[in-house]
């Protein structure tokens, strides 16, 4: 391991499982699929060095239920995916949510739907931010644009995590998880030893004296039969929810004076970012606005940016998921353009050049 | 087939002397449930001279009426875990992951600490609860339903794995909570909703055998079939989960037992005429007696160092 | 003397506990409980019978039985 401030080489992915270590993480539950390997590789030998737990699961299905029930330990545990894999993880997910049990959940996610394929794409960005799974609920989403971003948002993940006792997802896709960049690992867990001790699941004895009286024997669940306790329950939940509009982050670029302002997310917004910066130096007015959080989603500093007079082109690797996000956001004072970037492609900063200016022309 | 052997220590009723009779009326006191209904009056309860009480709730078993229908035997089974977490001191470091079908409610019965899991995944929920905490008993409660078709992958890793945990598994032939549809286990022949002309091979499948499969897996220490449909079947069946629970604690493997159980309401049978079914109908399909008994210490060799095989990633926090 | 104590408002009147008593004294009464059911009971005349076997407590599904059982002096009961 690198020291303090010393650079080390890795992979996104491999700057995930790193996140995750470093953060406590002592749960790994993984299942093979391309292009998230690395994780669970990573896992399966260091997390021991830690005194943690790695399984192959026989399924993503198997896999999420594990962490749901390392998670309801009060354990900070982690699984990790692919598109296709996310798709079978989502009852766990859905079950965690309901039964406020926290865990990390990593989508590295490649091109669908279906089997799709294996490079990058953005087309889970309704399913990761609209849930995912069955019922009313919502995720936390973080979204890395380089591998440093990626262990930063796993380190934290875990923490929100906690705090909110919810389910956390990272979306990255196949360029940040397979991209090799220097990052900085920080010293020191912040898991706490006392982590959940008041909904922990682990013995009505736990922590007592011998001889002492078992407490009450906790329970978790997501099945609310009685008159009105669902309804509490997801009230609970939506308030859950309002809290973490606080936690909304996103970087903005050169939007200051900008006439145009390109909204994209992850590592597109990363390219995007370059078009904007090489746009600049011949002269036009154009900025970047790349939320960090998918949910919540940085709609009043979009609003404010509607409100300054700006428009919008919003540049996904999808055919269109974010940008109802966006016009949302700016639906008072502006719409947003869109320009599609099929998956199968790795687009480069001058694919966005010509969409950009295009939009930029348009009055 | 039954072997049986290692005849349990503790009688087939718990020796219930003073001190389990004063826990149980503080029980009563603190229970939610008991709130909800009251714990009923008894007509004599007081104590003769040179009488003593041979047979009362277990401590973990909660004093309230169960939602089951009458003659359903997941009474019997959750008295006889709530009993054996009991004899055995394990109900204050125990994590149960429940399942869905009738026993869904088993935290409202069984007083240990528990997790709901989704359908069929509560192998897989309990053996991230176990590497979570390896210092907890774990033990998993599930119907046929549930077992041996939503959640056949789950049940069939998590005891190729070894985990550490124990499966009680409540054979009863139907998808009960549902409305007695047609389950993996049902019968050839029997009629259930979604086979209203009886179950056929040649459509439908054969009846699965889950003890036989279990027992063929690397991971499962101890493995038996037992029956609720007689005294002396239930008191069988009660040492076999005493195996199943040991082959836990003492760390030698997946347990699992499997409890040929009655449904009397989706059967269309009265309570005692569904029993007779186990006995002539079921019993011959689904052989009584251990399957798999595996004795001595099974550590696998792998990264992980002796004891945190079993030992999970929690230390005693 | 053994004897049983039937909690009445948990039987369910499934009748299970009639067929294995070794003395046959367990019947159905018809007395109804709150939720509905005629509860089992013993005569009685009967009690004086039992003989604290807890074959009707091992079967019932309701933990509506509970067995008391004489001390016997010579050997363990």
């Amino acid at each position: 391991m690198a020291g303090k401030n010393e650079l080390t080489f890795v992979k996104g992915n491999e700057a995930i499982a790193m996140g995750a270590l470093d953060a406590g993480c002592l749960c790994f539950f993984g299942y093979p699929i391309t292009p998230q390997n690395d994780i669970p590789e990573y896992m399966s030998k260091a997390i021991y060095e830690v005194g943690g737990e790695f399984v192959q699961a026989e399924s993503e299905v198997a896999a999420a239920n594990m962490l749901l029930g390392a998670g309801a330990c009060g354990v900070r545990a982690m699984t990790s995916s692919s598109s296709p894999g996310m798709s079978l993880k989502q009852e766990a997910i859905s079950y965690m949510a309901g039964s406020d049990i926290p865990a990390v959940i990593v989508n590295v996610s490649r091109g669908g739907p279906g089997l799709g394929d294996i490079g990058p794409s953005q087309g889970d960005y309704f399913q990761s931010t609209r849930g995912g799974g069955h019922g009313d609920y919502r995720l936390l989403v973080l979204a890395p644009s380089s591998a440093q971003e990626a262990y930063d948002m796993t380190h934290k993940a875990f923490d929100l995590a906690f705090a909110y006792r919810s389910p956390v997802l990272i979306l990255g896709d196949a360029i940040v998880g397979q991209m090799k960049e220097p990052i900085r690992r920080r010293q020191g867990t912040t898991a706490a030893s006392n982590e959940g001790a008041q909904w922990r699941l682990e013995g009505t004895a736990a922590g007592l004296k011998p001889g002492k009286k078992p407490r009450e024997h906790r329970i978790l669940k997501s099945l609310f039969l009685s008159d009105g306790e669902l309804a509490g329950q997801n009230q609970k939940l939506q308030a859950k929810y309002e809290a973490w509009k606080d936690l909304v982050e996103f970087e903005t670029f050169e939007v200051k004076d900008a006439e145009l302002v390109v909204v994209a997310f992850g590592s597109i917004g990363r390219i995007a970012k370059n078009a904007v910066r090489a746009l600049r130096k011949k002269g036009k007015k154009v900025g970047l606005f790349r939320p960090k959080t998918l949910y919540p989603f940085p709609e009043k500093a979009l609003a404010k940016l509607a409100k300054e007079g700006k428009r919008f082109l919003t540049i996904e690797h999808n055919l269109g998921q974010m940008v109802e996000d966006v016009r949302l956001s700016v639906r008072k004072h502006a719409d947003s353009e869109l320009f599609c970037v099929y998956p199968g492609n790795m687009p480069s900063p001058d694919d966005f050049e010509a969409p950009i200016l295009r939009a930029l022309g348009r009055k | 087939m039954a072997k049986a052997k290692s005849a349990a220590k503790a009688a087939p009723a718990p020796k219930a002397g003073a001190p389990k009779a004063a826990v149980k009326k503080t029980a009563a006191k603190k229970t939610a449930a008991s709130k909800v209904a009251p714990a009923p009056k008894k007509t004599v309860a007081k104590a003769a001279e040179n009488e003593e009480l041979v047979f009362t709730r277990p401590a973990a078993l909660a004093d309230r009426a169960t939602h089951y229908c009458p003659g359903c035997h997941h009474g019997i089974a959750h008295r006889m875990v709530a009993e054996l977490l009991d004899e055995m001191d394990l109900a204050g470091r125990t994590v149960a992951a429940s399942a869905i079908g009738c026993s869904v409610f088993l935290y409202n019965y069984i007083k240990v600490d528990t997790v709901e899991s989704p359908h069929g995944r509560a192998p897989a929920v309990a053996t991230g609860i176990k590497r979570a905490r390896g210092d907890k008993f774990v033990f998993t409660y599930q119907g046929d339903g549930d077992l041996a078709s939503i959640g056949m992958a789950e049940i069939m890793h998590a005891a190729n794995r070894g985990e550490r945990i124990t499966v009680v598994f409540v054979n009863n032939t139907v998808y009960g909570m549902t409305g007695g549809q047609m389950a993996p286990t049902t019968l050839i022949g029997q009629k259930t909703t979604t086979c209203p002309g009886g179950r056929c091979k040649d459509r439908e499948g054969a009846p699965i055998r889950m003890a036989e499969i279990i027992a063929q897996l690397g991971g499962t220490a101890f493995c038996a079939r037992g029956s609720l449909d007689s005294v002396k079947n239930i008191r069988q069946a009660k040492k076999y989960m005493r195996q199943a629970f040991e082959a836990q604690t003492k760390g030698l493997g997946f347990g699992f037992v499997e409890l040929l159980s009655g449904c009397p309401t989706n059967w269309r049978l009265s309570p005692v005429a569904a029993n007779k079914r186990i006995t002539d109908e079921m019993i011959p399909y689904f052989p009584l007696g251990v399957y798999k008994e595996l004795e001595g210490d099974a550590t696998c060799g792998s990264l992980i160092a002796p004891g945190t095989a079993a030992g999970g990633a929690g230390e005693g926090k | 003397m053994s004897r049983i104590v039937v909690t009445e408002e948990r039987c369910k009147g499934c009748l299970l506990c009639t067929t294995v008593c070794p003395v046959s004294i367990i019947r159905q009464s018809e007395r109804i409980n709150q939720q509905g059911y005629k509860v089992a009971e013993v005569g009685a005349d009967d009690m004086g019978k039992c003989t604290g076997c807890t074959s009707c407590a091992t079967i019932c599904p309701d933990m509506a039985i509970e067995v008391w059982r004489t001390k016997k002096s010579k050997k363990a009961a």
